[in-house]
Formats: structure tokens, C-alpha cells, sequence
């Protein structure tokens, strides 16, 4: 009979205390493991974060972090915003000179490549415009280019998906400019579906509501990235919503306006920079980012809308009756960057920084420095609180077999008088000691992977992570070796007292 | 005739609460021969139980020789003495000891756990079965008669084929009518396996049916009034 099978028999013939100090001891395993899934559900929820397909972000001076919050996880309040010209800047000269023609504004700037479009030749730069709200969602207004060239998934290889509908179009003959796709918790949480309209709210989630309403035309499928959490709008119809209109005054009411003296002197600034950066950038790509140099031909109203008549424009669904706005009315709040040779992408970076009205920062950088200051160490502190629970538990098994250790002296001063040595009855008390940790442990996995299952359907809701049953975290194979250390301590103080027994006089008693 | 177990000069004494020391034994020469099967009798808290448990070298003397078969188990380890216990001497107690957490079968499986493991497993059934407890294997000790209990303890101080078998006072627990007949079975058992057994009681009627009869006042020098005195 091995010496397991023995500590197995002395743990079923107390079967009550020991049920209790296992339960005990699987409850704090389970609190364990539950935190460690959290944990590395959190942390896929933010690698998926950080696989945002693009490597910069750009926007305006300010908080980096805030810029990320705002530009990837749609969270916290824009800083400011940037000229439509800074958008600009990462596009070819043929793009530029498209989107003179058909918004108006400076010829000047259809005349030369924006400064970094040779750093961006082979990628993308996407203008994200945020500030409205559906529900508690961000309205996102963007172009047709998010869904084409952002991808998503672990690996950045994957498309985005519609569950039903359609990417946005630039323009539709069925909804004009105003088409909107919302991300599926969006649409889960907001219960809508598609050939529905949506009237965002400005500002924040309780804000008062534009006329203008956006049909929806596409329900993406869950990419577990802050995408599930936005409503996506046509720029151009976002734009036309009122108050989304940059004033613009005349030269006369502008001569003393400060401000313009400003954006004059860093204009005057960048073109210079613009000249000297472009000497030592890469060769642009004439063949590159020229599709939109093929767009459809829209005519421009100069003539400005009410949003009444834009709501009645709507309905119409005519597109050459909406009002574009000219370059120098638009911003944008950001603008999203994937470099086509990723080694330009330092050195755009930093010719971004050095400048006066912008910053580029890349959102992995970010993502990691929020995960390491604020989930991290939170993760941490209750990583610490469940590891004494562990201890606790611990402690409840030392307790457990040491107050078994009076009834049983005589047992043990048998097996000595049957030759059992001190050492093999120390052994039997440790085995007992693992066993209870073992199946506390196997027990404690099986409850809170139960428990995760439960809510595997809310929590991919919520972060588009997929969890199973037999899905573990990487700190999960540390929890069995330290349970079992844990036990080893728990059992030295019965071991101790088992190795002392005295045969003689337990036998006799 | 062979002598299995032969005892020189023993001399065991215990350290008193209040200082000093209580001789308990003082036996200049006590020996059982190969087979041979002895009944020792003497009053209660004469050392008949310290006696056995140092023969069962549970207990060290503080002078003198424990010979089992040759070997001098005075001078063994305290690992050695627990290795040679298992393998050497079989130990039937007043009390039967046997372990509440364990079946019939498990605690005769006990009895050969701890020695050389050389017995095949099915030699606690067949033991079991000579006992009389063929249909019992899977009871434990609370499911069996006093009797059937002793029966059991029987059992396994014989698994692990013992050259020497103790038994301190097997009948004491036992009502009169079983008595006789676990006594027989020690002895038969004892025969047919070829084992020595020295039996302690104070029943004189059991004692005289014995091959040799020793009293432990006769064998030991310390009488009560010594031990007192000491």
C-alpha cells in the first residue's frame, strides 16, 4: 500500500473537515484564478487594443495619453482640434489638389505635397473627427478609408466585418453623406439596426441633438477593439451637422485678429520646414494615395444651408445639393498614421513633435504606459489580496491536520510499531497536506473557469475577448507549485508533531 | 534448538519527574528458541509491555543485549531498528490498534507496507480468510465484532511473515468464549507459519497451555519494592 494511498484514506475518513478546509482552500484558488483571467483578459483586451493597425496618431499639443484615450479608445474629452490643412499635410499633391477643387480653399496648397507624405507614401493617414455622442457612444466622423486600410486582430490582419450592411461610401445616392456603420455593442446596446436614424447629440451624451441624422448602413461584427464601442459617421455629412463648421472671417474683420497672426506665422513656419524636410524625405510615390483624385464629381453649393433646408436636403437624398465645407471650415481631431516603410516612421514622428501645433504619438507606447501605471498596479494589489486569501486558506489546512493530530497519535504510533519510520509518517502528513491542496486547487480552477464561462458572453461583449472553459492565462500554471508550497508549509507543523510522536507511550495509552 | 531471540544483562530503566531514575527491568538472561511459543505473566506495571516493546526494539535499553536472530538490534539505528521491525517481528496489541480509516484488508495490507515489500498483496486476503473473515475484507473496524477485530490484528501482525510475534495481553479485550479460540488461532497460525510467539497475560489458565511458561518476576531482578525504592 503506497503512502499516498494511506494519506488518502486518513483525508475520506475525516471527510467533513477535510471537504471544508478544501472548500475553503478552492475558494481562495478560485478567487485566484478568476483574477488571474481578469487579468489576462484585460491584457488581450489591451494587445487587441494596441493592434490598431496604425503606428501614430496625431493631433494637437497636449496630454499624449489623452490623445490616445481620445483617438483610440474614444474615451476622455478631444483636446483641441487641427486645421484640415494639418490633415493635409500626410497627402500627396495630386490628393491635395483634389480636395482644393472640390472643398475650396488656398490653391496654393494643391500646388506642392503635404510635408510628411513622403513618410506616409505606401500607408495611410485618416482623419478621425470626434465630439458627438449616440447615447453613451462616441460619433466618429471619418472617410470610407477606416474600414478599407485599418485592420484588426492579434496579428493587424484582419478586415473589418459587417454582421449586416456595408462600409461607408463618400456618397450614396440613397443617403447622401449622412451614412453611418455603428460597432456591434453599439448596435446591441442601443438596440438599432439597420436603415435606422440616428440624430447624434453634441458635445457629450446628454448634450443637445443635431437635426441631421445619420442612416445606418452597416453593423460591424465584434473585433474586441474600442471600434465595438463607436458609432462611425461620414466626415463629410459630419461636417454639415451645425456647429461643426470652423467660422472663418473675412481679411478685413481678420486684420487684427490674433489668432490668425498665429496660424499665419506657423504656416510661414512649416512651409519652411516643409522645404527643408522635404529635401531629405524619401521620393514620393506620384502612383501613391492618388485614388481620391478619382472621386465622384460633386458641385459645390457656395451657398450656405440652414439646417432645416439640410434636413430637408437629406430626405431627398440629392447630393448635389449639400454644401460641402471649404478646407479653411473644416478640423479634424486627429489623424490616424500607418508610415508605408515603418523606418520613416521615428523621424516623422519627431518632425512632428518639433513643430508648434502638433504631436504624433504612437498609441502602442501609450496603451503600454496606461497598462503599466493604472491597470497594472491595480491588477497587482488584487493579485496580492487573493495570494493572502491563498494563505489563509493555507493556514485553515495547518490548522486542520494539526487539530487532527491528537486523535490521531495512536494511528500514527501503529504504523511506527509496524515499522513505519519517522520519516514515513512525516511523509503521510505532507501527502495529506498536498492532497487537499491539490484538489483545492483542480477544485478552485473548475469553479472559476465555471464562473468565467458564465459570463464568457458579457465579457466579449464587453472587450470582444473570447474566453472558454480551458481558456488559462499564462499565470495560471504558477498557482498549482505555489498552493503546493503553501501546503508543504501549512503541513511542517503537523509533520513536526507526527515525526515526535512517541510510539511507547501511545501505544499504551 | 535454535535460540531466535536471546536477552543479556538488560537493564531499562525511566527518568522520574522529580529526578533520578526508576529501574523497571533487570533480566540477566531470557531467550525463546526458534518456533517456541512462551506465555509470560506478571502483575500489572511489572514491565511485560516495556519488556516487549524493547524485544520490538520500539524502546532502547540502557545496558545490556537484544539478540532476534543473530543480529544485535541494540547497536541498530533507530532506522535500522524500524526497518528490522518490519521485516522480523509481528505485534498483536491488548487494544487490537487497528486503524479506524482503513478496511479489513487495508489494515493487514498495512502490516507489509512497511518492510521489505517482497509479500505478494494477495496474502492479506489468504491471511484474512484463515482468520475466518473470507467475506469481511471490505469492513472497517467499527463494522466488526471485538472478536472479528482482534482477528484482523492477528492478521496483520502476520503479513509481513514475522520470525517473532509479540502479543501484549490479545485476550484482555476479548469476552471468554471468543478468548480461547483467538488464542488458538495466534497459536495455530504461529505454528503453521513457523513463528516464535511470546505472549503476555496475566490469565494463568491461558498461560499453562503454552510450551514454557516464564513469570516476569522469576526473570526480573527489580522486584516492586526496588522499583520503588529507586
Amino acid at each position: 500500500m503506497s503512502l499516498i494511498h494511506i494519506a488518502w484514506r486518513n483525508f475520506c475518513h475525516r471527510a467533513l473537515s477535510s471537504f471544508l478546509t478544501t472548500f475553503s482552500l478552492a475558494l481562495g484558488v478560485g478567487l485566484v484564478v478568476l483574477v488571474l483571467s481578469v487579468y489576462g483578459v484585460i491584457s488581450e483586451a489591451f494587445t487587441r487594443n494596441a493592434s490598431v493597425g496604425y503606428n501614430l496618431v496625431v493631433g494637437p499639443k497636449g496630454s499624449p495619453l489623452q490623445l490616445t484615450l481620445n483617438s483610440v479608445f474614444y474615451l476622455s474629452q478631444p483636446i483641441e482640434n487641427l486645421p484640415y490643412t494639418e490633415y493635409m499635410e500626410f497627402l500627396p499633391q495630386a490628393e491635395r489638389a483634389t480636395m482644393v477643387s472640390r472643398f475650396g480653399g488656398d490653391p496654393e496648397l494643391a500646388k506642392r505635397d503635404g510635408r510628411y507624405a513622403p513618410f506616409v507614401a505606401g500607408g495611410f493617414a485618416i482623419p478621425l473627427a470626434l465630439g458627438d455622442y449616440f447615447g453613451e457612444f462616441r460619433v466618429v466622423g471619418t472617410t470610407p478609408a477606416f474600414f478599407k486600410e485599418l485592420k484588426h486582430g492579434p496579428n493587424v490582419d484582419e478586415d473589418f466585418t459587417f454582421r449586416s450592411g456595408r462600409a461607408l461610401q463618400d456618397f450614396s445616392t440613397e443617403n447622401g453623406y449622412f451614412e453611418a456603420v455603428v460597432g456591434a455593442r453599439v448596435a446591441k446596446q442601443m438596440n438599432v439596426t439597420l436603415g435606422e436614424k440616428f440624430y447624434p447629440t453634441h458635445g457629450d451624451p446628454t448634450g443637445h441633438g443635431h437635426e441631421l441624422g445619420f442612416t445606418i448602413v452597416g453593423i460591424l461584427d465584434p473585433t474586441g477593439t474600442p471600434n465595438d464601442r463607436a458609432a462611425f459617421v461620414n466626415l463629410e455629412g459630419f461636417y454639415l451637422m451645425d456647429g461643426h463648421a470652423k467660422p472663418v472671417e473675412t481679411d478685413a474683420e481678420s486684420d487684427n485678429d490674433s489668432e490668425d497672426v498665429l496660424d499665419e506665422a506657423i504656416d510661414a513656419e512649416e512651409a519652411s520646414d516643409a522645404e527643408e524636410a522635404n529635401e531629405g524625405q524619401p521620393e514620393s510615390d506620384p502612383n501613391t494615395n492618388t485614388e481620391a483624385s478619382a472621386n465622384n464629381g460633386v458641385r459645390l453649393i457656395q451657398s450656405d444651408i440652414t439646417p432645416e433646408q439640410a434636413n430637408n436636403l437629406t430626405d431627398e437624398k440629392q447630393s448635389d445639393e449639400y454644401r460641402l465645407l471649404s478646407i479653411p471650415e473644416r478640423e479634424v481631431t486627429s489623424v490616424l498614421i500607418r508610415n508605408g516603410n515603418i523606418m520613416f516612421a521615428p523621424g516623422m514622428q519627431n518632425a512632428i513633435n518639433e513643430g508648434i501645433r502638433s504631436q504624433a504619438v504612437a498609441p502602442i507606447g501609450e496603451i503600454n504606459k496606461l497598462m503599466n501605471l493604472i491597470v497594472g498596479p491595480l491588477l497587482t494589489a488584487l493579485l496580492a489580496i487573493t495570494v493572502i486569501t491563498c494563505a489563509v486558506a493555507a493556514v485553515g489546512i495547518l490548522v486542520s491536520i494539526y487539530n487532527s493530530m491528537n486523535d490521531r497519535r495512536k494511528d500514527i504510533a501503529v504504523m511506527r510499531a509496524l515499522g513505519a519510520r519517522r520519516t514515513t509518517v512525516t511523509a503521510i502528513i505532507v501527502f495529506e497536506s498536498f492532497q487537499v491542496a491539490l484538489i483545492g486547487t483542480i477544485l478552485g480552477w473548475i469553479l472559476a473557469h465555471a464562473a468565467i464561462v458564465m459570463y464568457s458572453g458579457q465579457i466579449e461583449d464587453q472587450t470582444g475577448v473570447q474566453v472558454g472553459f480551458f481558456t488559462t492565462s499564462n499565470y495560471e500554471i504558477l498557482v498549482l507549485p505555489l498552493v503546493l508550497a503553501l501546503a508543504l508549509i501549512a503541513a511542517l507543523l503537523p509533520a513536526w508533531s507526527a515525526y515526535r510522536t512517541d510510539v511507547g507511550s501511545n501505544l499504551s495509552a | 534448538m535454535t535460540q531466535l531471540l536471546e536477552i543479556k544483562d538488560l537493564l531499562k530503566s525511566f527518568a522520574q519527574p522529580g529526578g533520578g531514575n526508576l529501574a523497571v527491568l533487570d533480566i540477566p538472561q531470557f531467550q525463546i528458541a526458534e518456533g517456541e511459543q512462551v506465555a509470560l505473566i506478571g502483575q500489572s506495571g511489572g514491565g511485560k509491555t516495556t519488556l516487549l516493546h524493547l524485544i520490538a526494539g520500539l524502546l532502547v535499553p540502557d545496558i545490556g543485549s537484544i539478540r532476534i536472530g543473530g543480529v544485535e538490534i541494540t547497536r541498530l539505528s533507530e532506522q535500522g531498528r524500524d526497518r528490522f521491525r518490519a521485516e522480523t517481528i509481528g505485534y498483536v496489541f491488548q487494544t487490537f490498534n487497528l486503524l479506524p480509516a482503513f478496511t479489513a484488508l487495508e489494515n493487514v495490507r498495512l502490516g507489509m507496507t512497511f518492510g521489505s515489500g517482497k509479500h505478494k498483496h494477495e496474502r492479506a486476503a489468504d491471511l484474512l480468510a484463515h482468520v475466518g473473515l473470507k467475506d469481511r475484507l471490505n469492513y472497517r473496524p467499527k463494522q466488526l465484532s471485538v472478536g472479528q477485530q482482534q482477528r484482523v490484528a492477528i492478521a496483520r501482525a502476520l503479513a509481513g511473515r514475522p520470525k517473532l510475534l509479540l502479543a501484549d495481553e490479545p485476550t484482555a479485550n476479548v469476552d471468554p468464549n471468543s478468548a480461547e479460540s483467538v488464542l488458538d488461532l495466534i497459536r495455530g497460525t504461529c505454528r503453521e507459519e513457523k513463528v516464535s510467539l511470546l505472549t503476555v497475560t496475566h490469565d494463568m489458565q491461558i498461560a499453562s497451555s503454552f510450551d514454557r511458561l516464564e513469570t516476569l518476576d522469576e526473570i526480573n531482578q527489580v522486584t516492586h519494592a526496588n522499583a520503588s525504592a529507586s
